[in-house]
């Protein structure tokens, strides 16, 4: 027997010294950081040039598993961090990657005014329709009737449609997948990479051990077929149209794409208008180094 | 280093301290404000965004303080020196991000200006209220440095003070101003830019491969690297090792907890800015901050007109507690009296460190207003029987 000696693409894209990672068998979010991790060997981005922030939650443990310049802040707060980083140094490429429950609910607020603003961020939502990290709580993204730890009857509320939601506040690029759709998916990253501004990308994830286990919806691989059965591409559906059930049809595809000033476009515009040969670059003296 | 001549506005204005604080920012090289509007602090704000723009720098208006109190953070780890302002409900918001900044050790300023609590309380009146919440309010073991100015000039010149200890030992800084101070207009001389001392950030020189993020030099504060540089660093509000990859065992937490808190408190000494008007053996020693220092000044020479032996402690530096000083004084007077605009914060601190050798006592005042001298006087003259 012939050992070959090779390694997985992705390895140079992760810490291997924080391996084994925290995620259950089953669970969707190491798919999308190898989705990631392909999508940057495609676009042949220089590494250095980029800064990956999350939040917390289950996702939020990816900053601390690629070996990139990476930061794990505070719940919901990811998105004012990388703006805050992204306004400071604009050469850099600011992916945030977080979950449902860190971006829409504890976060929304920043969710919202930073796809207004069109900050030139890269933004990865891994949905997994639930708090997982808490122990699978209801999350404004938990479709009617599941049935979580704090919603034991099921939950009553409506759930945000995310790509509805970020369209609505002005995202430039907007695409949903699910972890069965690895190759479309990188391929989103890899456009969204592309993009000048905010462009949000939705990944369904399951997470077996609290959603699909609670809700009798099988195991990690019966989301897959479920997933493959029920997902259909509408590449420009109206976002209006994407909301999710619980066991129903998944719209996937790239919804929007479309071209508006980022915010820092504007803010040049807008202080070279006003200021004229009084402006000065921010870049040219930001950096407080000795 | 010397400042960089291009944030200076060198010469005598006519200043009220909210904008003093905003030039002192720029002097001490700050290039990056995120804030929220609330009274009455904006003023700090307002000014940064007209003039940041001239000076090669950012101001970011964001959607909450929970955000601006982040955004400040991602700037400087993008390179920038940074601050935001507030007051009372806005600092309340921004409490868990003064703790990430304490434990991810991210140079940075909060400015709070004070007014009337609790909850939304007296938006446009002045209180010294928020002391405590300053070095208690988030959550877990930390330590932060505050510094209280009583004048427009020295909102210019401890805004730089609280940038170069920030930058000095990685630790968030809280200026801790008051409504009276923000909106008092006095002269304010700012110095030419050579002759402004500025503390560069502790930025690594080290190769990629030799870099430890938390590894630590003699004096417990380690060298930072910005993103885009090629370090490929983590930072994380977990409890992390010196590589600061979570790890979160008792050892690891011992070890980061204690460091924090003792890089600060080993150069407590050097951190200690006190006005101090003290002979031999007062019998009073009248001890405040902030713009009660001035109404305790009144009361003081009230007291020595009647022939007391006062003297006086102004703390600058509120936080580490300057509880050394306060030490020595209560061997040698009978008496500490500390007039505060809130019912009794900093009062608390100067009774433990006197630790009963001197009795300590308190002139509270619910804020609103200043105390009036005379309220100061008679409890001077109470504790100098």
């Amino acid at each position: 027997m012939t050992i070959l000696d090779v390694t997985n693409p992705v390895e140079p894209f992760l810490r291997t010294d924080r391996m084994p990672h925290i995620w259950c068998p089953g669970c969707g979010i190491g798919t999308t950081v190898n989705c990631f991790a392909r999508a940057l060997i495609e676009s042949k981005i220089d590494l250095q040039s980029i800064a990956l922030v999350s939040g917390i939650g289950c996702t939020g443990r990816v900053a601390g598993y690629v070996k990139l310049d990476s930061f794990h802040t505070t719940h919901g707060r990811a998105i004012p961090f990388a703006t805050g980083l992204k306004l400071a140094n604009p050469k850099l490429n600011v992916i945030v990657y977080s979950g449902d429950g860190d971006l829409s609910a504890i976060g929304g607020n920043h969710l919202i005014h930073a796809a207004r603003r069109n900050i030139d961020l890269k933004v990865i939502c891994v949905n997994n329709l639930i708090y997982a990290m808490t122990g699978g709580q209801t999350a404004p993204t938990t479709p009617g009737h599941a049935i979580t730890s704090t919603s034991p009857y099921g939950t009553c509320e409506p759930a945000f449609n995310l790509p509805h939601l970020v369209e609505a506040a002005g995202a430039v690029y907007v695409a949903r997948w699910t972890t069965f759709h690895v190759k479309q998916l990188a391929r989103s990253i890899g456009e969204a990479f592309q993009k000048k501004g905010f462009s949000f990308i939705e990944v369904i994830s399951p997470c077996p051990t609290l959603y699909q286990r609670r809700n009798k919806l099988g195991d990690g691989l019966d989301t897959m077929k479920y997933y493959k059965e029920k997902s259909k591409v509408k590449h420009g559906a109206p976002t209006s149209e994407v909301g999710l059930t619980m066991t129903g049809e998944i719209i996937v595809g790239k919804f929007v794409d479309r071209d508006r000033p980022d915010y820092q476009s504007l803010l040049h515009a807008q202080m070279v208008e006003s200021l004229g040969e009084s402006y000065v670059e921010p870049s040219e003296t930001v950096c407080s180094c000795s | 280093m010397k400042a960089d001549p291009r944030g200076v506005l060198t010469g005598t204005h006519f200043l009220d301290g909210d904008h003093a604080c905003c030039e002192g920012a720029l002097a001490a090289g700050a290039r990056f404000a995120a804030g929220y509007p609330i009274t009455p602090s904006t003023e700090v704000v307002e000014r940064f965004a007209s003039r940041v723009p001239k000076v090669g720098g950012t101001f970011i208006q964001m959607e909450d303080e929970l955000a601006a109190s982040i955004t400040l953070q991602g700037a400087v780890w993008g390179g920038a020196k940074a601050f935001t302002v507030t007051s009372g409900p806005g600092f309340s918001l921004m409490m868990e991000h003064i703790g990430y900044a304490a434990m991810t050790e991210t140079p940075c300023v909060f400015v709070d200006v004070q007014r009337g609590g609790p909850s939304t309380g007296l938006p446009t009146l002045p209180a010294q209220a928020d002391m405590m919440q300053a070095r208690w309010g988030s959550h877990g073991d930390y330590e932060i440095i505050a510094l209280c100015p009583n004048s427009p000039q020295e909102c210019f010149d401890l805004t730089i003070q609280a940038f170069n200890f920030s930058e000095e030992f990685r630790v968030p800084v809280m200026f801790m101003m008051d409504e009276v101070v923000g909106h008092m207009t006095e002269k304010v001389i700012i110095p030419p830019a050579d002759q402004i001392e500025v503390v560069p950030r502790r930025h690594t020189r080290k190769a990629v491969e030799d870099y430890l993020p938390y590894g630590t030099n003699g004096d417990g504060v380690p060298e930072m690297a910005h993103a885009g540089e090629g370090y490929k660093f983590h930072v994380t509000g977990l409890t992390h090792d010196e590589h600061g990859y979570p790890n979160m065992t008792p050892a690891t937490q011992d070890k980061l907890v204690r460091r924090l808190q003792n890089k600060i408190h080993d150069a407590i000494d050097r951190i200690t800015l006190l006005e101090e008007e003290c002979f031999d053996s007062e019998d009073v020693v009248v001890v405040s901050y902030g713009i009660t220092s001035r109404v305790a000044q009144r009361a003081i020479e009230m007291a020595r007109e009647r022939g007391l032996k006062v003297g006086k402690l102004r703390l600058i530096t509120c936080w580490p507690f300057p509880e050394k000083r306060i030490r020595e004084l209560a061997a040698t007077t009978k008496a500490f009296v500390v007039p505060e605009l809130n019912l009794g914060q900093m009062v608390r601190e100067v009774e433990r460190a006197a630790n009963g050798k001197a009795r300590t006592f308190a002139v509270p005042h619910a804020g609103g207003s200043v105390h009036r001298p005379e309220d100061i006087l008679k409890v001077i003259v109470e504790a100098s029987r």
